[in-house]
């Protein structure tokens, strides 16, 4: 029963939770008042706004070696988690059985385990500056460490459901994934999607300027 | 709650747009702007961290915007802003803040952290948490047309010692001139070489100019305490002088905020657009260059290097003209390690340079600004803003490092080909 819970209703609900709450955070944001703006523009807000969200992928000039462990730390976790979510073999074929209908070629094993180790080393070292780091601590919300343990709970029962030799385990790994995408609308996790308006706003003001951000 | 608090908060709430929500949803509060700030890499304390000075907009948009934020307030987990809360924050971000935005170019979800920090400023402002030396020079700027209470009489005053010096006429209040140069206080007061500069580098390019009796300051203290009716409204005396006038042109001073306010932030503040443009005067300097009409002769010798000033350089997208203007005048210019948008600022804008109580706080974080010299071994600075100037003056004079400082019109205007 609780089997079928987790795989039917809980599951059913989670996605229509991360759906709507994803949409409806994005689209408050896109047409929420957002004054004109009355100056004469040196140039083009649309380059600067497209060249913004990819430029900050990479740390500011002069930054890099102040912040050195926080960018290793930043990179390995989202990379690791990244190639986990969509190269991992289970989670290919469930999106192609699921969602999609087609497939594509997942990582060896292997592979899966160093990108799990980057993840969650990653994850381990941004939460210790969490936890440690005095800027962090202090301007850190209980919603920043919620986000992280969900994310670490969601990422340790993958690691555990792997081999596939224990249903429970893999009904444990879908009910921490539902929680986590019941919970992702309503925290600080959005930044997965909002980070591209925000760069986008970002980059259209310092364009219009002339200034290359 | 108290009228003042209430008015702090209503403001507070004004202040919430689509950039504002978005910055915030994004932010995951990893800490590196803090890094880039040099409040708080010279002191070291943690509240000086850029997103932290945000944190009551960011206080009433969780309770007011956000699931969990309103769940945990009707619970009476998460407590209102406070007056308290005011007064905390007032030192942090009026003392603490330079507003130099080098934070808003680090941050790598891309929140522009300078932005709300000047919305921030709109909240405690409107319930009368400012520093008293800001609301003295906002009332000044008012009521006089000053923040350092300059009237008329002692503009003319300098432009008869312009006119001695120089030898040649100043124009003031010339109806149909192209250009409509504005002054900062500090100017007027402190270098009046400016003046002399325009006067002396106008005549040789043939610049059609003047000054107005009317609109002559460029500071805005509404922007500064922040308070966009009043910024609106020193904004429009300057309207109303260039429409008078009927210039086709106004020139921003060596100011940093002045430029910010009147060339950028100008037409938001009043709601309209103006009827003339608005250049700075570096660009009108690069491009009398460019164009052949401002001819230098000679080279300045020893070491020389740029401060840019945040506004006009990070903030403001006149990066590139300071550069080859100093470097048409100069053998040895050399660049900061960290220099144009990305420059360490002198500690003194958005303001801080007007309250006496962070004098030491300034003081401490110009190490900043002191280590980048220290590194470059320089005989001259030159700068475009008057309020940098002095800031970096008292700096180096606290550390007993003798580099002189001069204004870039200043050092082009000594380098002319006299006609």
């Amino acid at each position: 029963m609780i089997a079928n819970l987790i795989d039917g209703l809980l599951w059913n609900i989670s996605l229509v939770v991360f759906a709507v709450g994803v949409s409806w955070k994005m689209l408050s944001i896109i047409f929420a008042k957002r004054p004109v703006d009355l100056s004469v523009a040196r140039a083009s807000s649309i380059p600067g706004a497209i060249k913004t969200v990819f430029t900050r992928f990479k740390p500011a000039a002069g930054m890099a070696s102040r912040i050195q462990m926080k960018i290793v730390a930043g990179y390995m976790f989202h990379l690791g988690l990244f190639a986990l979510m969509f190269f991992a073999a289970p989670h290919v074929r469930f999106l192609d059985n699921e969602f999609l209908g087609f497939s594509w070629t997942a990582m060896p094993h292997s592979a899966f385990i160093i990108s799990a180790q980057f993840a969650f080393l990653g994850l381990l070292m941004l939460w210790l500056y969490r936890v440690l780091d005095p800027v962090s601590k202090l301007i850190s919300t209980t919603g920043d460490h919620v986000a992280s343990i969900l994310t670490f709970v969601v990422m340790l029962t993958g690691c555990l459901a792997l081999l596939e030799s224990f249903s429970e385990l893999r009904l444990l790994h879908r009910f921490s994934v539902e929680l986590f995408l019941i919970y992702f609308p309503f925290s600080s996790l959005m930044h997965t999607f909002t980070f591209i308006p925000s760069r986008a706003f970002t980059g259209a003001w310092f364009g219009r300027r002339g200034i290359s951000s | 709650m108290s009228e003042r608090l209430e008015r702090g908060l209503n403001k507070l709430r004004a202040q919430i747009d689509s950039k504002v929500q978005s910055y915030f949803s994004s932010c995951v509060h990893c800490g590196i702007c803090a890094e880039s700030c040099l409040f708080y890499t010279e002191t070291q304390d943690p509240r000086y961290t850029p997103i932290y000075k945000t944190k009551p907009l960011h206080t009433l948009w969780q309770q007011e915007y956000t699931f969990w934020g309103k769940l945990s307030k009707s619970l009476g987990f998460s407590k209102s802003l406070t007056e308290q809360d005011f007064a905390d924050w007032e030192p942090l971000v009026y003392d603490g803040c330079s507003m130099c935005g080098r934070c808003s170019m680090v941050c790598p979800v891309g929140v522009d952290i300078a932005y709300i920090i000047q919305k921030v400023k709109e909240g405690l402002a409107a319930a009368e948490y400012s520093p008293d030396d800001l609301v003295q020079a906002t009332k000044r700027a008012v009521e006089i047309g000053s923040p350092m209470g300059v009237k008329l009489p002692a503009l003319q005053a300098q432009i008869r010692h312009v006119e001695e010096e120089t030898g040649m006429k100043v124009p003031i209040d010339v109806v149909g001139a192209d250009y409509l140069a504005l002054l900062s206080s500090m100017e007027i007061m402190n270098f009046p070489e400016y003046i002399a500069a325009l006067v002396r580098i106008f005549k040789q390019a043939g610049v059609s100019w003047t000054l107005c009796s009317e609109a002559f300051e460029a500071t805005n203290s509404g922007l500064q305490i922040g308070n966009s009716k009043i910024a609106g409204q020193l904004v429009q005396r300057v309207v109303d002088g260039a429409v008078k006038l009927k210039v086709k042109n106004v020139i921003s001073p060596e100011c940093g905020h002045a430029y910010s306010a009147i060339r950028w932030g100008g037409p938001n503040f009043i709601g309209k657009a103006y009827p003339f443009k608005v250049v700075h005067i570096l660009e009108l300097l690069d491009e009398l260059q460019q164009t052949g009409r401002l001819k230098t002769s000679g080279l300045e010798k020893g070491r020389i290097t740029f401060h840019d000033p945040c506004q006009i350089v990070r903030r403001g997208g006149v990066e590139a003209q300071p550069v080859r203007l100093l470097k048409s005048i100069s053998e040895n210019y050399v660049e900061m390690t960290e220099h144009g948008h990305m420059n360490w600022c002198c500690g003194g804008g958005g303001g801080v340079s007007t309250i006496e109580r962070a004098e030491d706080l300034r003081i401490q974080v110009f190490k900043r600004k002191k280590s980048q010299l220290d590194e470059l071994n320089v005989e001259t600075i030159v700068t475009a803003c008057a309020n940098c100037r002095l800031v970096m003056e008292e700096g180096l004079e606290h550390y007993d490092m003798d580099i002189p400082i001069i204004g870039m019109t200043e050092i082009i205007a000594e380098h002319l080909v006299e006609n």
